[in-house]
């Protein structure tokens, strides 16, 4: 709805001033919104529009066009219409400018593996793909992902077949309560390829050469993996994961079954 | 969050003049800063201009003209990408060590280096809107002054403000007089030398930089330096990584020999801004690289401290940091501590 800048009438300036002064400057400003239409639907149950009548029928011929039926029970205003790729499947949602991806996934397009941990880029529970990369998508907004492609952990097994990273983790039991998980599988994911690029991390020795296909020791898996937080600690079992997918080599789990 | 306006644009000027006719507009760039501000309700602006998309991310050598040999660093390129580039690691790696030692691989790969250098604050009461903060609210008072002050300032504070600037990339930026390219309104171009880009807090806190609104940072000029071979970045925190510095030290040494012809060092989490430590820089100038020697430079600049009631373990610390970097340095820029 950015573009809706379209200049009220008069008639229409009175209509609003009347209805809803305080929000009269803004819809001047950046045109009807949802949030406007809302309380407007409120104001015309209690009867209030029926002094209106002409004006009403212009709001709700505007209104039309909003795609109601395709919205959740909520107000958006600042809408944004925006297409991406979400698992390899093209998708077009139209949300509140404020909407993060991370909010956008779990609640418009219900994919709810990706998890909001802080939802202030402190605990990495909530990491995707996106282009390639990962990134924390609590602190990315969907509007600036138009055209973007992103990954998240619904979309890293092939037809019914585990991504390696993900077989690795249930293996060495990368997880107790699984809250961080989806993010740690994320950002594992990712890391393989910065490994291979050869970038660099704090830790690394090599600043000056780049080495790539690097393999990783348990420090530097800690550090380049230090920006997805586990409260259940389950961190060494992350690392031996991490190691077993990298190198494709059978490493021994660190636990047992008691007995 | 506040309702916002979301525009995006290719063109630089584009994105300026936008920027410009509205007070209240902010850029966006890799939103890590701003979005969490926003959610805090501490930033406040009514129209984001996504700036993600201008032409501005590259890295080139500067081969002509009188500052050939450095290099320069796109505003919109991605932290991941400046510390990774070639020119980067092999000819500034002090560079590359700073901004690794920062946030984490996913905040990097979404942080740019324009949006990095205006990072604000991370003063826990500037955070809290039901808490007084010059900062974020001119003349309402200083809570961190008779706070909880460990993180805080021991160079360069006033009255109003006792916070510090939280960049570890701009530290190393500081010890080696880059230069912020920056482009205003009908495309004039302006160059502000690192260490007159952010500001001391004085009666102003509210102002963290030099920079005016409606200006966009379109680059960052590394101009060469003779150190690559012994630089260091040491960064001190509460836990090993994904911490902002309690106290940060990024030097260079150029070296004949065993003689220190020029120490460059900057400090991070001591001060509003980069805190360049020119104290110890004159009493290294000419000497031995030893030991010794940088010890007695790391006391002099940390005798001039005015620690705050939490935070007086930041001169002790503050030295054996730059003693450590200077040793780091000295052995050569890939040694191990
Ligand atoms: C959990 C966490 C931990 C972190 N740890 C560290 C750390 O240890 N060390 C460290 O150094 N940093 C750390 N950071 C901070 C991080 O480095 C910054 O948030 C990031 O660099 C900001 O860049 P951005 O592109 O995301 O900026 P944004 O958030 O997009 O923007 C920040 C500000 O800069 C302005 N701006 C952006 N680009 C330009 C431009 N080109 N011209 C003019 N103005 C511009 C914006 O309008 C905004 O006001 C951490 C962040 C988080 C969330
Ligand atoms: S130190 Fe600065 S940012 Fe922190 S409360 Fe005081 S004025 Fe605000
Ligand atoms: S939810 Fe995004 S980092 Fe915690
Ligand atoms: S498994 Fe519980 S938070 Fe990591």
């Amino acid at each position: 709805m950015s573009d809706n800048n379209t200049k009220l009438t008069k008639e229409e300036e009175r209509l609003f001033g009347d209805l809803m002064p305080e929000e009269l400057n803004e819809i001047i400003q950046s045109g009807l919104n949802r949030r406007h239409f809302v309380k407007l639907i409120g104001l015309a149950s209690a009867g209030l529009l029926t002094s209106h009548l002409i004006g009403a029928e212009q709001l709700f011929a505007r209104a039309i066009d909003m795609e109601i039926e395709d919205l959740p029970p909520i107000a958006i205003e600042n809408g944004v219409t925006v297409n991406l790729k979400v698992n390899s499947v093209g998708k077009i949602v139209l949300i509140d400018s404020r909407t993060t991806l991370l909010d956008t996934l779990r609640e418009r397009l219900r994919l709810t593996g990706s998890k909001k941990g802080c939802d202030h880029g402190q605990c990495g529970a909530c990491t995707v793909i996106l282009d390639g990369n990962r990134v924390l998508s609590c602190l990315t907004l969907a509007a600036s992902c138009e055209g973007k492609s992103v990954i998240t952990i619904e979309g890293l097994a092939r037809n019914n077949e585990l991504n390696p990273m993900q077989s690795a983790f249930l293996k060495h039991d990368g997880f107790q309560c699984g809250f961080c998980t989806p993010g740690q599988i994320c950002s594992a994911v990712a890391l393989m390829k910065e490994a291979k690029e050869g970038q660099a991390s704090y830790v690394s020795t090599n600043i000056r050469e780049t080495e790539v296909g690097m393999m990783l020791s348990d420090d530097e898996i800690a550090e380049r993996m230090s920006g997805n937080i586990c409260r259940c600690g389950a961190y060494p079992n992350i690392v031996a994961a991490i190691k077993e997918a990298q190198t494709g080599k059978n490493i021994e789990q660190t636990w047992l079954f008691a007995g | 969050m506040r309702p916002f306006k979301f525009t995006n644009t290719k063109n630089s000027s584009a994105a300026i003049n936008l920027l410009d006719r509205n007070p209240n507009a902010s850029f966006l760039a890799g939103g890590t800063n701003l979005l969490d501000l926003m959610k805090e309700d501490v930033e406040r602006p009514d129209e984001l201009i996504d700036i993600t998309r201008l032409d501005l991310t590259s890295i080139s050598s500067i081969t002509r003209g009188k500052n050939a040999g450095g290099v320069l660093i796109g505003g919109l390129g991605k932290n991941t990408n400046a510390a990774n580039h070639q020119l980067i690691r092999k000819d500034f790696p002090l560079l590359t060590k700073a901004i690794l030692a920062g946030a984490s691989a996913q905040i990097r790969n979404m942080a740019t280096n324009g949006g990095n250098l205006m990072q604000r604050t991370r003063c826990s009461y500037f955070y809290d809107t039901a808490m007084p903060c010059n900062k974020r609210s001119p003349g309402s008072g200083c809570s961190a002054m008779e706070g909880f002050n460990r993180m805080h300032a021991v160079f360069g504070w006033s009255n109003e403000c006792v916070a510090v600037y939280p960049s570890d990339m701009a530290v190393a930026l500081s010890a080696m007089n880059a230069n912020i390219n920056v482009m205003q309104k009908e495309g004039q171009i302006r160059s502000i030398a690192i260490n007159d880009f952010h500001r001391l807090p004085g009666n102003h806190p509210e102002k963290d930089n030099t920079l005016n609104h409606g200006e966009l940072i379109t680059s960052i000029e590394l101009p060469k330096n003779n150190f690559a071979a012994h630089s260091a970045y040491v960064k001190v925190r509460d836990r090993n990584s994904y911490a902002f510095a309690l106290v940060s030290v990024a030097t260079g040494l150029v070296l004949d020999g065993n003689k220190i012809v020029s120490a460059h060092i900057a400090m991070g989490g001591v001060a509003h801004k980069p805190w360049r430590a020119s104290i110890a820089e004159a009493l290294l100038r000419g000497k031995a690289a030893t030991l010794a020697n940088f010890r007695l430079a790391a006391e002099a600049e940390m005798s001039h401290a005015k620690p705050l009631f939490h935070n007086k373990f930041k001169v002790g610390l503050g030295a054996n940091t730059i003693t450590a970097a200077l040793q780091l340095a000295s052995k050569g820029t890939d040694a191990v501590a």
